[in-house]
């Protein structure tokens, strides 16, 4: 008897062609033709539009937006371990309202988010006036670089949290339960056993905060007064602005391949193949 | 292997009915690209009962931005409306179509002087809609405007007060008139000495951000903001703190104006709509809701006083006379956006 179930996936398989494979593949076609290519009739092959893209005005870009996306990545995984952390660690009853907690922000819309933030960090916004009220100087915080990583670390922290308490939920008691048997004290057992088993969901959280948050464009344009403009700035400069798609969908495969190629190097540090919590 | 063929051409084919099927049959539809915040829009509900029409309204937030849609023909439009350098492009392109005057009768209250200006000289493809130009909003509890120049983007003792536009064309705009060259010019020299005009600028700039420019200024948050006229007037009237400045240098003057599309199916429709807007009773709903300075020779006997006193709404003669009309740079646009890039990754 032939499992037929398979044929269930075919809506996705098409899903997949049409929205995903697709396009990809219309970038990486922009990405080596020339702006004058019209249809498939005249048809201009070039690297010309790599080229572009490695000289110092445009790699000082990129470099600025690995920069704070990785600014942004790891004070979201100092934050969001320990919170992580004390939601496995909290009593059931507490820990789906945690939980919940979490993911709650995301139900809004992440633009309304960070308009909030505006008027929260403004000149004479709610955190101004509350130090005025304390007596102490105003300071500068809006269309700062600090409020763009602080836009992205708040934007990003649940896809942190959520991998990471994912390992450690699933840890197996028995393995904790035995370090503690063999005289561990907490520092060794957390050092030597659950940091190590937790890995794979530090490094998905790496992984979904990173990714988002190096090619982000709205949050420095809104909390950053584009001064510091990054990748997906340029590349939506590039697109709407100019026209010049060729160009932008070069820099759009630049990107992708650093970012296959950090995730290749992030897989090789996670050794434990048969962790819960990996997402690739 | 059959069994799978069939089951992916039916899910295809399942997919272009559901793309195609959404058409409503019988009443006529008109679609219309305009700005964001850029029309009363109880006017399209009007129109809709008036004529047994469907209204589509899509809005844009760059000019740019409208081009890419219109020249990539993912949607069709039946009405756009745009600035006078795209219009230029458009027609170059023969994007737009040429009108038909006699549906449009209201054209009698357009003001000469938005005639015949070099996008569209025989007036044959647009109407006029609003116009505004370029300047500064300043908030006169701090800033001296004295002045009445570009410099006063420039001044040092407003640091981190100053925003300015996150469009290259008009933020570059400043920059040459303050030099005293042309808003359209191609020489690369004049460009460079702009460029680092506006690199020596950066320390002093809060933001470089469109639309948002005058919530900040009524909050007070900032000094002084590159804005559109429009803008400036919808701010004074919410803070009598802030003023408008047009600085002596001469400054931009745009019109914006209404063209029908090439592919547009409804070309007649388009027309009757056009004709709606130019009435004097339209054009002074669109007024209260847009704040830009009307082409409309009979609105703007009727509008309030004190729209009329301000400065950002009639502006003043020897000020237009001053004004310089920006141009579709054509090949010529790379040497705009290669330095704004470079001011923006500094």
């Amino acid at each position: 008897m032939k499992d037929r179930t398979k044929y269930f996936a075919y809506p996705y398989v098409v899903w997949i062609f049409i929205f995903i494979a697709l396009p990809a593949f219309l970038v990486l076609l922009y990405s080596v033709t020339t702006k004058e290519s019209n249809g498939l009739t005249t048809i201009h092959f070039t690297w010309e539009n790599f080229k572009n893209f490695f000289q110092p005005l445009y790699l000082n870009i990129l470099w600025d937006s690995i920069y704070l996306a990785a600014i942004s990545t790891i004070i979201c995984l100092m934050l969001g371990y320990p919170a992580a952390y004390i939601i496995s660690k909290a009593h059931i009853s507490k820990r789906n309202t945690l939980l919940f907690m979490c993911i709650l922000p995301m139900w809004m819309n992440m633009l309304l988010r960070t308009y909030a933030w505006m008027t929260i960090l403004g000149n004479n916004g709610i955190l101004n006036n509350i130090f005025a009220f304390l007596g102490l100087p105003k300071v500068n915080m809006l269309y700062t670089r600090g409020a763009t990583i602080m836009g992205m670390v708040y934007n990003f922290i649940p896809f942190m949290i959520l991998p990471i308490y994912t390992a450690l939920s699933k840890m197996d008691k028995a393995v904790l339960e035995a370090a503690d048997d063999l005289g561990a004290n907490k520092r060794t057992k957390f050092i030597k056993v659950i940091l190590p088993l937790s890995m794979p969901g530090v490094i998905s959280g790496i992984i979904m905060v990173f990714m988002p948050a190096v090619s982000t464009f709205i949050i420095p344009q809104l909390l950053g007064g584009n001064k510091s403009m990054m990748i997906g700035n340029l590349v939506e400069k590039l697109f709407i602005l100019n026209g010049d798609w060729n160009f932008g969908s070069a820099i759009s495969i630049v990107m992708m391949v650093i970012i296959l190629l950090s995730m290749s190097i992030m897989n090789k540090f996670d050794v434990d193949k048969e962790g819960g919590a990996r997402l690739w | 292997m059959k069994r799978k063929l069939i089951a992916v051409t039916f899910i295809a084919i399942l997919i272009l009915i559901a793309a195609t099927g959404c058409k409503s049959e019988g009443k006529q539809t008109l679609s219309i690209l305009n700005y964001d915040i850029y029309m009363d829009k109880s006017l399209l509900s009007e129109f809709e009962k008036a004529n047994n029409v469907t209204i589509k309204y899509d809005t844009y937030s760059t000019p740019e931005e409208m081009y890419i849609k219109v020249k990539s023909g993912a949607s069709k439009y039946d009405l756009i409306i745009s600035g006078e350098y795209m219009i230029e492009r458009l027609i170059r392109e023969k994007l737009i179509n040429k009108l038909n005057f006699d549906n449009i009768p209201n054209y009698k209250y357009i003001g000469e002087d938005f005639k015949n200006h070099v996008y569209d000289p025989d007036n044959e493809y647009s109407v006029p809609y609003f116009w505004g130009t370029l300047g500064i909003l300043y908030n006169k509890k701090t800033v001296d405007a004295s002045s009445d120049s570009w410099a006063m983007l420039w001044d040092e003792s407003h640091a981190q007060k100053i925003i300015m536009m996150d469009s290259q064309r008009d933020s570059f705009a400043a920059a040459l008139k303050l030099l005293g060259y042309s808003i359209n010019t191609v020489d690369e020299k004049e460009l460079d000495e702009a460029k680092d005009l506006l690199i020596q600028q950066r320390p002093l700039v809060m933001a470089y951000i469109t639309d948002g420019a005058p919530d900040i200024m009524i909050n007070e948050e900032a000094d002084m903001a590159l804005v559109w006229s429009g803008e400036a007037v919808s701010a004074m009237a919410e803070n009598e703190n802030l003023d408008f400045v047009i600085p002596k240098e001469g400054s931009n003057i745009w019109i914006d104006a209404m063209v029908v599309p090439a592919n547009s199916e409804n070309q007649e429709m388009a027309e009757r709509f056009i004709d709606f807007l130019c009435s004097t009773e339209a054009t002074l709903r669109n007024i209260n809701e847009v704040w830009y300075s009307t082409v409309h020779t009979e609105a703007i006997k009727l509008v309030d006083e004190e729209l009329l006193n301000n400065p950002a709404f009639n502006i003043p003669k020897e000020d237009i006379d001053k004004m310089e009309m920006l141009r579709d740079p054509k090949e010529f646009i790379g040497l705009y956006t290669e330095r704004w890039t470079e001011l923006m990754a500094q």
